[in-house]
C-alpha cells in the first residue's frame, strides 16, 4: 500500500477516475493551466485536455450551474470552487437547484455533480480563506456533505462522490493538505458516504470531530490517557450529511459521555445537530452533559498568528473540556 | 409604450397544415390558461398561478421550429412551452391541481413544469436561476458532440441578474449552442423596464458579450418562428450562442393575485389589440388559407380537450402523504 499526503491522494483519485470514465469533467477557476490553487488539479489537463479540465472565469453561480446542466444531460462534473469562502455566490444554484431538482422532478432528473472546495484555518488566510461553513449546507435535505480528512478515506469517499447520483460537497481541510499522509489502497477502493469511522476505540468517554479536529482531538485523548489512565473512544464523523446514526449511538451507549469538536462556529454548527441526534435518541445512556469543543462567536479567522491561535480549539481546550466531563 | 409594428409580418411560406398547427397551439395554450384561471377562482388551484396569455406567439413559434433533439429551459411562467412541447394537458392541468398524475406528481405546481420525454428540463422559479443550468446542458451537447441546441426562455427582469450574466460571458467564450430569448414584456413583476434596467433593449446586452442578437416582433408566431429557426442553425454550425428579443405584452396581471397598479388600463388595451392569436387568425383570414368554420372548429375541439384536461385533473387522486420524502435522494436516506 502506497503512503501518501492528503492532496496527492485527493489529485491520484481524479486521474484515475477520469481516466475510466470519459463522462467526469473537471471545472472550476484556475484548474487547469494553473493546476489549482493549491495544485490539486495539477497536470489534469495535461493528461485529459482543455475539454474535461476547464478553466473558469471568476463565477461561481455558473460554475455551479453549468455543472448542473451538464449532470442533467449525462456528464459527470466535478466542480471546485477555489476557496469555501468563494462559494456564497453560488449558494443560489446549490440550495436551490442542485438539492431540489430530483425532488421537483418527481426522481426524473438525476444530479451527480460533485462540488469540491479547501476549507478551513489555521494557515494565515484570515476572514476569506478560513472558513468552516458547513452547517448552511448540512442542513440541505437533497445534498450530500463529506469532510475526510484522512487520505485513505479521501480517496475513498472522492470515488464515491463522483458516481453518486445526488449532489455531494467534497471539503478538503487545506491545512491538511500536505500535513496528513498516510497509506492509502490501491485498486479504486470506495468508501461509502454516511459512514463514520471509529478511529480510537475506548469506554469511558466519546470525543465526535471531523476535519482537523480530528487530530487535536487524537492527541487531547492521548494526553488524558496518560494522565490517568481514561479510555477516550474517537470517531471521524467523515461524512457530515447524512450524520451515521448508528455509530454515534452505538459509541454513546458504550460510555455515556460525549465531547463534540468542530472548528466551524460552535452556535448552529454540526456540532449542534450531533448533540440534538443523541439528547433525543440515546438520552438514558448519557452519564453528564453533552459537550461541544467548537469555534467562537466571531465572523472571521483574524489573520494574526495569536488571535488565529486563540480562535481554533486544540488539544489543551479538548484536553480541559474531557476533565470537566470526567467528572460526571 | 409602443406596440411593435403590425406590419412587420412574414409572407406566409407554410403550408396550410403547418399554419393551422402554429394557430391551435396558441389557441391551447390561451384556453389551457383560461381555464387555469377559472379553476383557480373556484378554488381548485392554489398557491400562485402567473399565466401567459398574450405571450404565446413566442412559445409556439420558438418550439415549431426546434428540432426534437433541442433541449429547453425555461422561467417559471412555463405553461406555454410545455403544451407547446406536446405534453399532454391533462398532466398539466393535473400538476396545477397538486394531484399525483401531475406531471411532477404535485410537487412543483406553476412554475415548476417539466417533461423529460421532451427535453423539457423544466421551469425554475428564481429569476435567471435556470441560465446558468442551460449553459450546462450546452456544454454537454457540444461535449457529447450531440449537436442539440438549448433553447432558453427568460425574461426582461432576469437580465439585470448576475446569474444572466455569468452565463452569456460562459457560453460565448465556449461558443456553447444555447440560444437565449429574452422575452421582454416590459415589466419584471410590477416595475417597468425603464425603473429596473440601464439598458431598455435587452439585446445590446448580449452584443457586450460578443453575442449576435436581434429584437424581434414576439406577438408574431411566424416572425419568431422564422428568427429562432435561423438562430438554431447558427447554433448548431458551431457558431455559439445567439440571442433574441422578442417584444411582447403580458395581458393579465404578473399573478392571479396582482392589483395592476404599476400600468395604465389604456396601455393594457393597446397591446390587447395587438394580441398574438386574433392577429395570426386575421391573418390565416385574409390571405384565404382558412375560412372562420375552419378556425371556430379548431377552438371548439381545444375547449374540449382543456375540458377534459380540468376533468382529467379534477378527478384525479391527491398525493399520498407516505410519498413526502420519496426522491430527496436517489436510494432513501434516513437522515434523522
Amino acid at each position: 500500500m502506497a503512503t501518501k499526503l492528503l492532496i496527492d491522494a485527493i489529485r491520484d483519485t481524479l486521474f484515475e477516475e477520469m481516466r475510466g470514465d470519459d463522462r467526469i469533467i473537471v471545472l472550476g477557476e484556475d484548474v487547469g493551466k494553473r493546476g489549482g490553487v493549491f495544485r490539486v488539479t495539477a497536470g489534469l489537463i495535461d493528461e485529459f485536455g482543455e475539454e474535461r479540465v476547464i478553466d473558469t472565469p471568476l463565477a461561481e453561480s455558473s460554475i455551479v450551474g453549468v455543472a448542473i446542466g451538464a449532470a442533467l444531460h449525462g456528464l459527470l462534473p466535478v466542480a471546485e470552487i477555489q476557496f469555501f469562502d468563494f462559494i456564497h455566490p453560488a449558494m443560489d444554484q446549490i440550495m436551490n437547484e442542485a438539492a431540489k431538482i430530483r425532488y421537483r422532478s418527481g426522481g426524473d432528473f438525476d444530479c451527480p455533480i460533485v462540488i469540491r472546495t479547501p476549507y478551513g484555518g489555521g494557515v494565515h488566510g484570515a476572514l476569506y480563506h478560513s472558513q468552516s461553513l458547513e452547517s448552511a449546507f448540512t442542513r440541505e435535505p437533497g445534498l450530500k456533505v463529506v469532510a475526510p480528512v484522512n487520505p485513505a478515506d479521501a480517496a475513498g469517499l472522492l470515488r464515491s462522490a463522483i458516481h453518486d447520483p445526488d449532489p455531494v460537497l467534497f471539503l478538503e481541510h487545506k491545512k491538511a493538505y500536505r500535513l496528513i499522509r498516510d497509506e492509502v489502497p490501491e485498486n479504486g477502493h470506495t468508501v461509502p458516504i454516511g459512514k463514520a469511522k471509529v478511529v480510537k476505540e475506548g469506554s469511558d468517554v466519546t470525543i465526535i470531530s471531523y476535519g482537523m479536529m480530528l487530530y487535536e482531538s487524537l492527541a487531547a485523548a492521548n494526553a488524558l490517557e496518560e494522565k490517568d489512565g481514561s479510555s477516550v473512544e474517537v470517531i471521524d464523523l467523515r461524512t457530515l450529511r447524512p450524520l451515521d446514526k448508528e455509530t454515534i449511538l452505538a459509541s454513546v451507549a458504550k460510555t455515556g459521555k460525549v465531547l463534540i469538536v468542530h472548528e466551524a462556529n460552535k452556535v448552529g454548527g454540526v456540532g449542534a445537530e450531533v448533540a440534538a441526534l443523541i439528547a433525543e435518541e440515546a438520552f438514558p445512556y448519557l452519564d453528564g452533559p453533552i459537550m461541544r469543543v467548537a469555534g467562537p462567536e466571531v465572523p472571521a479567522m483574524p489573520f494574526s498568528p495569536p488571535l488565529e491561535q486563540a480562535y481554533l480549539p486544540n488539544a489543551e481546550k479538548i484536553g480541559a473540556a474531557l476533565e470537566q466531563l470526567a467528572a460526571f | 409604450m409602443t406596440s411593435p409594428d403590425g406590419s412587420r409580418t412574414k409572407d406566409l411560406t407554410l403550408g396550410k397544415d403547418d399554419l393551422l398547427h402554429l394557430y391551435r397551439q396558441m389557441v391551447a395554450i390561451r384556453k389551457f390558461e383560461e381555464r387555469a384561471a377559472e379553476q383557480y377562482a373556484h378554488g381548485k388551484i392554489g398557491g400562485f398561478l402567473h399565466l401567459y396569455i398574450g405571450e404565446e406567439a413566442i412559445a409556439v413559434g420558438a418550439i415549431d421550429a426546434m428540432e426534437d433533439r433541442d433541449h429547453v429551459v425555461t422561467h417559471y411562467r412555463d405553461h406555454g412551452y410545455a403544451i407547446a412541447l406536446g405534453t399532454d394537458p391533462r398532466r398539466l392541468m393535473a400538476e396545477l391541481f397538486g394531484r399525483s398524475t401531475g406531471v411532477a406528481g404535485g410537487r412543483g405546481g406553476s412554475m415548476h413544469f417539466a417533461d423529460p420525454e421532451h427535453n423539457f428540463w423544466g421551469g425554475y422559479a428564481i429569476v435567471a436561476g435556470h441560465l446558468p443550468i442551460a449553459t450546462g446542458l450546452a456544454l454537454a451537447s457540444q461535449y457529447l458532440e450531440q449537436n442539440y441546441v438549448v433553447l432558453c426562455f427568460f425574461g426582461d427582469g432576469a437580465t439585470n441578474n448576475g446569474a444572466f450574466h455569468e452565463s452569456l460571458n460562459f457560453a460565448s467564450l465556449w461558443k456553447l449552442p444555447v440560444l437565449f430569448i429574452c422575452e421582454n414584456n416590459q415589466y419584471g413583476m410590477g416595475t417597468a423596464v425603464e425603473y429596473a434596467s440601464a439598458v431598455r433593449e435587452m439585446a445590446k446586452k448580449a452584443i457586450a458579450y460578443d453575442i449576435p442578437a436581434e429584437r424581434i416582433d414576439g406577438q408574431d408566431v411566424l416572425e419568431v418562428r422564422e428568427a429562432v429557426k435561423k438562430a438554431l442553425d447558427h447554433c448548431r454550425a458551431g457558431n455559439g450562442p445567439f440571442f433574441l428579443e422578442a417584444l411582447t405584452y403580458r395581458f393579465r396581471g404578473h399573478s392571479m393575485a396582482d392589483p395592476e397598479a404599476y400600468r395604465t388600463k389604456e396601455e393594457v388595451e393597446e397591446w390587447r389589440r395587438e394580441d398574438p392569436i386574433l392577429r395570426f387568425r386575421g391573418k390565416l383570414l385574409a390571405e384565404g388559407v382558412a375560412t372562420e368554420d375552419e378556425l371556430n372548429a379548431i377552438d371548439s375541439e381545444v375547449d374540449a380537450q382543456m375540458e377534459e384536461a380540468v376533468r382529467f385533473a379534477d378527478e384525479s387522486p391527491v398525493p399520498d402523504p407516505s410519498t413526502l420524502t420519496d426522491y430527496v435522494y436517489t436510494e432513501p436516506v434516513a437522515v434523522r
